[in-house]
């Protein structure tokens, strides 16, 4: 029984912490008023970076940083259309989820011999307990990715920023009321490109913290559809860190129940099994969550002097 | 330069350019990734338009995109974002699936019943995401997310059921041949049909080659009445006007929330279209286990975007990136250019239909300024 629970809790924060920090890179750039939808794209294209340079630099924080990197330039093209060009965020958020794995799949046949999945790479990131130098079989499944951490402390900073720091305040007023945020003096169109660009930053690493931390290479398959869960998540989480991280949390632990009620225990076909999650979170918004409403001005261009 | 100005502003004109730029951007990637442009341009344009089977083939593969395309465009018109088009597709899959196995009719009663279970199935999955948005207020993005997933789901489950699963194979059983929507199927594979066929190098090329059925010719009607029932009935202005304005719809008196349930139902009735077209119209007529999405609904928000949302303009948008798809295959056969640069080219385009929104906006501005120097 222990040991399922510790299996439990070990496969909900690996589940999640990908999530949680593309989730949370979300909540960051919709809180400034501009919508995120190519979330997905952005987790390809740092899942393939953080692989391929993981993989030929030997450094997985390497290529971590490189993933943040390319997230960071993806999201860059989104602000440029929905900030600049005052475009419409969901078109070009969709642009980016083509755009992403795209050119994801082109530099994996580039570079990996015309194959769409790049070779493991040979050091992947760290476990908490190996870091620590613990070595306990009792504890092995709860011994989780480094990632894990990060994500939390990650939620965490942004928590505080967002609502103890002036920076939190603009960001959360951009969304709601640009133009008064204007009138301090503060440039809504610089603050609004940072928010973006540290959200591609954010996804670029969740999506490499898939490649580089639970599997250690990057597939056809290595995103594939976790981008628009995180983006669900955020919806979930009423546009709110703490909120976005148990969304997330929920989610990785419907995934906890997949694995462990599969195991046997009880007789459900896998696949009636494998909608838990999915069925679980319609039902959690049917009973807990009801109405939500997004930042007042997201999903809407500012332009400076309107009316 | 006012005449230019108002070309300019023209939506299909920025379609135009967005794609030209689209062009333009993979050129230089193919051109800075070492390969030939221009080259790879002749061969995607061959592939295309060589062969009478190509071109067939292309219309084939365009007929569930252009669909669910539709769909997504006719939510977005009034309002909604159908990100569940794939969600839809699958299900009703199945329903076309299941029925078509199921029951063995004359075909004059089979291929209805069949196209429309899938039709039905695709309404219900619509209707319950804007069911739980009018009667919860829970975003449609989120429902139809989890929707997607639930339905890839219940997919493998139908399919490897031991009803349906056809043993040492993937998938199901193949619908009864009384619901197949193939033209002149039994025809052309007939003795007189053959040897009709052999004289006629091109029909022969057409008929035999392809898995030519009714599905374009669909897609078309159903364009059209997608057009006429959001531009020339009242009940179109209603939706169109909850689309542009929730507040001021009420206050006219129209019900907001019904008016999201029933596009929804008509959103999920289109992607259900393309998916029941697709089972009757193209080998191997079943459903099959998927590891992940086959993007049919995907690739509809695609289509529909490049189109900007005009149900009409769904038609060559989906021609347009069934084309790309089907050359980029070529391209990689012949070249060893991965195929990708078709998705980034889609991509591309898709960005510049929303940087060249701005378009119209620019000349707006010049045309006022202009017309104030006047004064």
């Amino acid at each position: 029984m222990l040991n399922n629970i510790l299996i439990a809790i070990g496969i909900t924060l690996m589940y999640s912490s990908p999530l949680v920090f593309s989730a949370i890179g979300g909540v960051i750039s919709e809180r400034s008023g501009v919508t995120n939808i190519g979330i997905e794209g952005m987790m390809s294209i740092g899942a393939f970076t953080g692989a391929a340079v993981g993989y030929y630099t030997g450094n997985p924080w390497f290529g971590l940083m490189c993933a943040g990197l390319a997230g960071g330039l993806l999201a860059l093209l989104h602000a440029v259309a929905s900030i600049t060009f005052r475009a419409d965020q969901t078109v070009s958020g969709i642009a980016i989820n083509l755009i992403g794995p795209g050119v994801a799949l082109f530099l994996s046949r580039l570079y990996f011999d015309g194959t769409t999945m790049t070779k493991p790479v040979t050091n992947k990131l760290p476990k908490i307990f190996d870091l620590m130098g613990i070595n306990n079989d009792a504890l092995n499944s709860i011994n989780v990715d480094i990632t894990v951490i990060i994500a939390f402390l990650l939620v965490l900073l942004t928590w505080f920023v967002m609502y103890k720091t002036k920076w939190g305040l603009r960001i959360r007023a951009l969304g709601e009321h640009p133009a008064a945020v204007d009138t301090l003096g503060v440039s809504v169109y610089r603050s609004r490109y940072a928010c973006v660009i540290i959200s591609g930053i954010l996804s670029g690493i969740g999506g490499a913290s898939v490649t580089l931390a639970i599997i250690s290479q990057f597939t056809t398959t290595a995103i594939s559809g976790q981008g628009f869960i995180a983006l669900a998540a955020v919806i979930f989480g009423k546009w709110r860190p703490w909120g976005a991280y148990l969304a997330c949390l929920l989610f990785g632990f419907a995934q906890a129940l997949v694995v462990l009620l599969g195991g046997g225990a009880v007789s459900v076909p896998s696949d009636i099994l494998a909608m838990l999650p999915y069925v679980l979170t319609i039902l959690v918004l049917i009973i807990f969550v009801g109405r939500l409403s997004a930042p007042k001005a997201s999903g809407k261009p500012y332009e400076k002097g309107a009316r | 330069m006012t005449r230019m100005l108002k070309i300019l502003k023209k939506p299909v004109t920025c379609m135009l350019i967005a794609i030209f730029c689209g062009f333009v951007v993979s050129a230089l990637i193919l051109f800075a990734t070492g390969y030939n442009p221009t080259q790879s341009l002749a061969i995607m344009f061959n592939a295309v338009f060589s062969r009478p089977k190509f071109i067939t083939n292309v219309i084939i593969k365009s007929t569930p995109i252009i669909l669910t395309g539709l769909s997504v465009a006719f939510a977005f018109r009034t309002g909604l974002f159908n990100i569940g088009a794939e969600g839809q597709y699958i299900a009703a899959t199945i329903a076309s699936t299941v029925v078509g196995i199921s029951l063995d009719l004359h075909p004059i009663l089979q291929i209805p019943i069949v196209i429309l279970s899938g039709v039905l199935v695709g309404a219900l999955w619509g209707a319950f995401i804007g069911f739980l948005k009018a009667k919860f207020g829970i975003h449609e993005v989120i429902t139809s997310i989890m929707l997607n997933w639930t339905t890839l789901y219940l997919n493998n489950y139908v399919a490897n059921s031991a009803r349906f699963h056809k043993p040492e194979s993937d998938g199901t059983y193949p619908i009864n041949d009384s619901g197949l929507t193939m033209i002149l199927y039994n025809w052309k594979f007939s003795e007189e049909g053959r040897s009709f066929l052999k004289n006629n190098q091109t029909l022969n090329d057409i008929l035999l080659k392809t898995d030519l059925n009714i599905g374009f010719i669909v897609a078309i009607i159903a364009a059209i009445i997608v057009w006429v029932l959001l531009y020339k009935t009242s009940k179109g202005y209603e939706l169109r006007t909850v689309g542009l304005n929730p507040h001021a719809a009420k206050y006219a008196g129209i019900s907001v929330n019904r008016s999201i349930v029933f596009s929804m139902l008509i959103a999920g009735a289109l992607s259900g279209l393309a998916g029941a077209l697709y089972v009757t119209g193209s080998s191997s007529h079943n459903i099959h286990v998927l590891s992940m999405f086959e993007n049919n609904g995907f690739n509809g928000l695609a289509v529909a975007l490049i189109a900007s949302s005009s149900p009409i303009g769904c038609i060559f948008a989906g021609l347009m990136f069934s084309g790309l798809i089907y050359a980029g295959q070529s391209l990689q056969f012949k070249t060893g250019a991965p195929s990708e640069i078709v998705n980034i080219m889609i991509g591309t385009i898709v960005f510049f239909v929303a940087l060249t929104q701005i378009i119209p906006v620019i000349a707006d501005k010049f045309t006022r300024r202009r017309s104030e120097h006047v004064k």
